[in-house]
């Protein structure tokens, strides 16, 4: 049994249909990349899987023991407030709060758990400051560490990298490979093709025509060329 | 100054003075609670809209001739504001459409049921005092002060008790579903609560400044504290310093007391608004 398993999903909103004949597994430990050109409803296939949107049709499994409350998200960023008063600790915190039910404090090990993860980040130094007042990279970092704080087994990242400068793209590309090595399974979002077939184990491109595979397969082929064609979204 | 001193201890001789002031420090301090996650989550209008919704409501109430208006009001606000938070939910511009409806629709239908039914002389003056609550608050018997003090309490008591489900689901409400927090509920009691504390306040300052005591000291809160926790504490003693001083005022200069604990708090935002913009610079 996979880890996620999505049967001949279809994807929308109020009954329009975004994407559909969606079908690929996930397995323990896999980093998989999922392109496609804007709006071909990325964000849209990793609110489904998160419950925050329901199917059209078809089916969401997850094995494994993995709960469906157990998959740590990442934002893509147009969704947060910018304004919000809230400090690094604050954020990375609240991260824990699915598993704690009814409970109204935090305990000891999920202070622990989130120091560790701001630890992991590299942003201890970060941990008093006002989120808003961070810079782009650093309010990913934040965001990564809380969404660490939800999971020890599979993150959900949408498009981590966006407005990064090149630097900063590639250490978080590095910190996010590195979660995948400690065995994270990763479901990451991107326009960034290369750094997809870099790191990525399995490819899903969601468009005209899916495509499910390993990198090798992905790479033979051809889809590749058509969504460089069709979108130009990897320079 | 001791003339002003002992002139307070007079007037606080007086029950309903010392009633006044317990229920005003009160109100102010649940509501500036609430308050900054009401602005945060772009909510302010919806305090507004459930404040003429209390209106309507007790306005009916006294109609019908209830010695406790409570008993109506309280649920009928509750009602709504579940409701003008489902509609408010999805679709935006729908949202704010309904709750300026039904806002503007029980302020028109309330004033034209007081005309109409009323049986006081004084009509214009029940209508002022209800919008402005010019007096109201100095008329509290025992167990309005009672009942008001348990309210209270209880929205502190689920405030703090909830207080980190209510950081996580204002911040994020996404991340918040989709690690298994039960957002609509807590959206939920973010309503209600909201509701107990309009029906509350209306009893100090009156149904049309509500919003006042709500958004103000969460703003000047925010100019100055930029984690949620020193924005939440801040604008709850602000709340609570402003609401005092302006109850005190009142009383020594004979003004109303609702527009002069507003008048605090704006002049409370004022100050922090100039001290962030020092200090910004
Ligand atoms: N809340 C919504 N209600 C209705 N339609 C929506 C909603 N959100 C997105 N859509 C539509 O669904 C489609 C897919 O959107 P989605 O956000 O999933 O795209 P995406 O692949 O993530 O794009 P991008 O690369 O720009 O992030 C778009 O056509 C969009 O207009
Ligand atoms: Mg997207």
């Amino acid at each position: 049994m996979a880890l996620l398993t999505v049967k001949n999903l279809k994807l929308g909103y109020e009954g329009k249909t975004v994407a559909e004949g969606l079908n690929f597994t996930v397995n323990s430990g896999d980093y998989l990349c999922i392109v496609g050109v804007n709006g071909s409803g990325k964000t849209t296939l990793m609110k489904t899987i998160l419950h925050l949107n329901p199917p059209i049709s078809g089916k969401i499994e997850t094995g494994e023991g993995l709960k469906s409350s157990e998959i740590g998200y990442l934002p893509q960023q147009t969704e947060i407030q910018r304004d919000f008063p809230a400090s690094v600790w604050e954020i990375v915190l609240s991260g824990n709060l699915g598993h704690g039910g009814l409970r109204p404090f935090y305990t000891k090990e999920e202070k622990a758990a989130a120091k560790r993860n701001i630890e992991k980040m590299g942003i201890t130094d970060l941990t008093k400051r006002c989120y808003r007042e961070l810079s782009g990279g650093q309010q990913q970092r934040v965001l990564l560490a809380r969404a660490l704080c939800a999971t020890s087994k599979m993150l959900l990242l949408d498009e981590p990298v966006s407005g990064l400068d090149p630097t900063v793209t590639a250490e978080m590309y590095d910190l996010i490979y590195g979660l995948n090595k400690e065995g994270i399974t990763v479901i990451m979002i991107s326009h960034d093709i290369k750094a997809a077939l870099k790191y990525a184990t399995h490819i899903l491109q969601i468009g005209k025509d899916n495509f499910f595979g390993t990198k090798e397969e992905y790479l033979k082929s051809g889809a590749a060329e058509q969504f460089n064609e069709k979108g130009e979204e990897s320079v | 100054m001791s003339e002003i001193l002992s002139q307070l201890a007079h007037y606080f001789e007086y029950p309903f003075v010392r009633y006044a002031m317990i229920v005003g420090v009160l109100i102010a301090l649940c509501s500036s609670l609430l308050g900054v996650t009401l602005v945060l989550k772009r909510f302010s209008f919806i305090g507004d809209g459930l404040s003429h919704v209390a209106f309507g409501a007790l306005a009916v109430a006294s109609a019908v001739g209830l010695t406790n208006e409570m008993i109506i009001v309280l649920p009928v606000t509750v009602i709504s504001a579940v409701l003008l938070l489902r509609t408010g939910k999805n679709t935006k511009i729908k949202g704010d459409a309904a709750i300026a409806m039904i806002s503007v629709g029980a302020l028109a239908l309330g004033y034209l049921v007081m005309n109409v039914f009323s049986t006081s002389s004084n009509v214009s003056g029940d209508v002022c005092s209800t919008l402005f609550g010019s007096t109201s608050i100095l008329t509290l018997s025992r167990a309005e002060v009672l009942l008001c003090a348990v309210l209270s309490a209880v929205v502190i008591l689920i405030f703090i008790l909830f207080y980190n489900k209510i950081f996580a689901v204002t911040f994020d409400e996404s991340f918040a579903r989709a690690t298994g927090v039960k957002a609509g509920v807590y959206n939920l009691l973010i309503a209600v609560i909201t509701a107990v504390i309009i029906v509350l306040a209306m009893k100090l300052v009156g149904s049309l400044l509500i919003s006042a005591l709500v958004i103000f000291p969460a703003l000047s809160a925010m100019r100055l504290f930029k984690s949620f926790k020193p924005v939440v504490i801040f604008s709850a003693a602000i709340s609570v310093f402003c609401a005092a001083a302006g109850i005190l005022i009142s009383i020594l200069a004979g003004t109303p007391v609702g527009s002069t604990v507003v008048a605090a708090d704006i002049a409370a935002f004022g100050i922090c608004w100039t001290l962030g913009a020092v200090r910004g610079r």
